[in-house]
């Protein structure tokens, strides 16, 4: 089995929730606290990943990345980066393909702590930047936890997007979930059956930790 | 200083003296809890103003807003609202300001008789030893305005009055200046200087204790006291009434023509004459 798929898929789903929980926690803030009315339909864009076909927004991602787009031009034109059918635009692509699943719970997080700890924070003088990292953030591990944990396992587990605008090149694009396909496509079930094997495992040991530590905190914090 | 808000409209204008406890009071959805917190900065009024001495924290006609951070005050809010990640020391380091001298924290640990409890997490202490926390948290700034939001409410009676002590000696000791949300008539009589009652978003009386709570009777001469009945017996023209006054259980005999009102949790002052003890039901 060449390995290298499933380190391509690794390092596509390390850096998509790296990239996503540093711009993740902004938008969550604003959404849970803001009361701009026009943040509903904020909301609403950016659960559309949810419910959209992965090829549908993997064929509107094809238009703006090509190069005769004005975008992607103007990428290429600003970086020297091409995102069609290279490893930075599947990194683009998962980042907007996973960013309700780490916005989501961030925010439910945030909003499911009580009002008073922000405001007591305030008032003993302490600004909105040392309350966001001092006070809400570590009292809302446990949807940190689900956060990064989702946006890693929906990355893991992308195919369609990947196949849209990444294709098919072996140690640029061709991520583990592809490499399945391909394998199955040529008849090849037991190449095809050890890529599966190890995602499964991969993923059923992450969500087990996820569940674990979760129920450890919330032991922690229930008394 | 006037404030104004939506919602039920809030229209107050009131003086708060400086070095007393202010207690506001009144039925739910007053508006006691909003003045406070637009005092704290916590909302913001359509139109009005407050002034901390010369100090202008808000005037919409200037577009002055003061945020919480540069009022100086203190909050103990109802819910405690202390950090559970923190344990209490760490809550009230928390509240120093970068190189102030950590010793702060000690004495007023060692103020409210928490020094032993100072390495405990929030969820381990009881009602009593938050609320202490929460108070000593709001006191670490050495605020110039301290603004309690029902603090003791639940809590119960013993605790509430060992808590009561707290405070009027925190009172005394660093003069502070006091607004207190509560609707307990034995809190008011216990702490309060100055009474402010309202009543959907208006003052509706305002004074001394006395003057509020007992000013419909006329007052007799010698000691009034304050107390809530626990049974009231009538055997023929006269009642036993179990009343507590001042934390302990009495017996009271009256004519029972004058215990009619006086149905257990009900709360009442008891004037004392030459001749006769009277008893007013106010609550």
């Amino acid at each position: 089995m060449n390995p290298e798929p499933l380190i391509l898929t690794f390092k596509l789903a390390s850096l998509t929730t790296l990239i996503l929980f540093g711009l993740a926690l902004p938008i969550a803030y604003w959404l849970a606290y803001s009361k701009f009315r026009g943040r509903v339909l904020v909301e609403a864009v950016i659960g559309m990943p949810l419910v959209l076909p992965p090829s549908v927004l993997g064929f509107y991602l094809l238009l703006a990345f090509s190069p005769s787009h004005f975008f992607g031009a103007w990428v290429e034109e600003l970086f020297g980066l091409r995102l069609i059918f290279s490893f930075p635009g599947l990194v683009v692509a998962s980042v907007i393909y996973s960013l309700p699943f780490m916005v989501y719970p961030l925010q439910a997080g945030l909003q499911a702590l009580p009002g008073s700890l922000r405001e007591a924070s305030y008032t003993l003088g302490k600004s909105a930047w040392t309350t966001f990292f001092k006070i809400l953030l570590p009292n809302c591990k446990s949807a940190i936890l689900t956060a990064l944990v989702l946006t890693f396992a929906h990355t893991v587990g992308e195919f369609g997007v990947v196949l849209m605008i990444g294709g098919n090149i072996p140690g640029v694009t061709k991520v583990a979930s592809v490499a399945i396909y391909n394998e199955v496509e040529a008849l090849n079930y037991s190449a095809a059956n050890q890529y599966a094997l190890v995602l499964f495992v991969i993923t059923f040991a992450i969500l087990l930790l996820v569940y674990l530590l979760n129920h450890r905190l919330r032991v922690r914090y229930s008394a | 200083m006037r404030t104004a808000t939506g919602a039920v409209e809030l229209d107050v204008a009131m003086r708060i003296e400086a070095g007393a406890i202010t207690v506001l009071t009144g039925p739910s959805g007053a508006g006691k809890t909003t003045l406070l917190r637009l005092l704290a900065g916590l909302v913001k009024p359509q139109s009005g103003r407050i002034a901390f001495g010369e100090d202008v924290w808000l005037d919409t006609g200037k577009y002055i807003f003061q945020s919480p951070q540069q009022r100086k005050i203190g909050l103990v809010f109802q819910d405690y609202a202390l950090f559970p990640h923190l344990t209490v020391r760490q809550n009230l380091t928390f509240a120093l300001k970068k190189g102030e001298d950590p010793r702060r924290v000690d004495e007023l640990l060692h103020e409210v008789e928490l020094t032993q409890l100072a390495d405990q997490k929030p969820h381990q202490l009881s009602g009593g030893q938050k609320q202490r926390v929460a108070l000593a948290r709001a006191l670490v700034q050495s605020p110039r305005l301290l603004l309690l939001d029902e603090p003791l409410s639940a809590l119960d009676r013993s605790m509430r009055y060992r808590l009561q002590g707290y405070l009027a000696s925190l009172h005394q000791r660093y003069q502070l200046t006091v607004v207190l949300v509560t609707h307990d008539l034995a809190e008011i009589f216990r702490l309060a200087d100055h009474v402010v009652e309202l009543d959907e978003g208006k003052i509706t009386r305002q004074g001394t204790p006395q003057e509020v709570f007992a000013s419909s009777y006329p007052l007799a001469e010698g000691p009034t006291l304050y107390g809530e009945v626990l049974t009231c017996v009538v055997e023929g023209d006269q009642a036993l009434v179990q009343a507590l006054i001042d934390q302990r259980i009495h017996a009271l005999r009256l004519p029972a023509s004058r215990a009619v009102d006086l149905l257990p949790g009900c709360s009442f002052l008891l004037h004392y004459t030459m001749d006769t003890p009277s008893v007013e039901v106010i609550r």
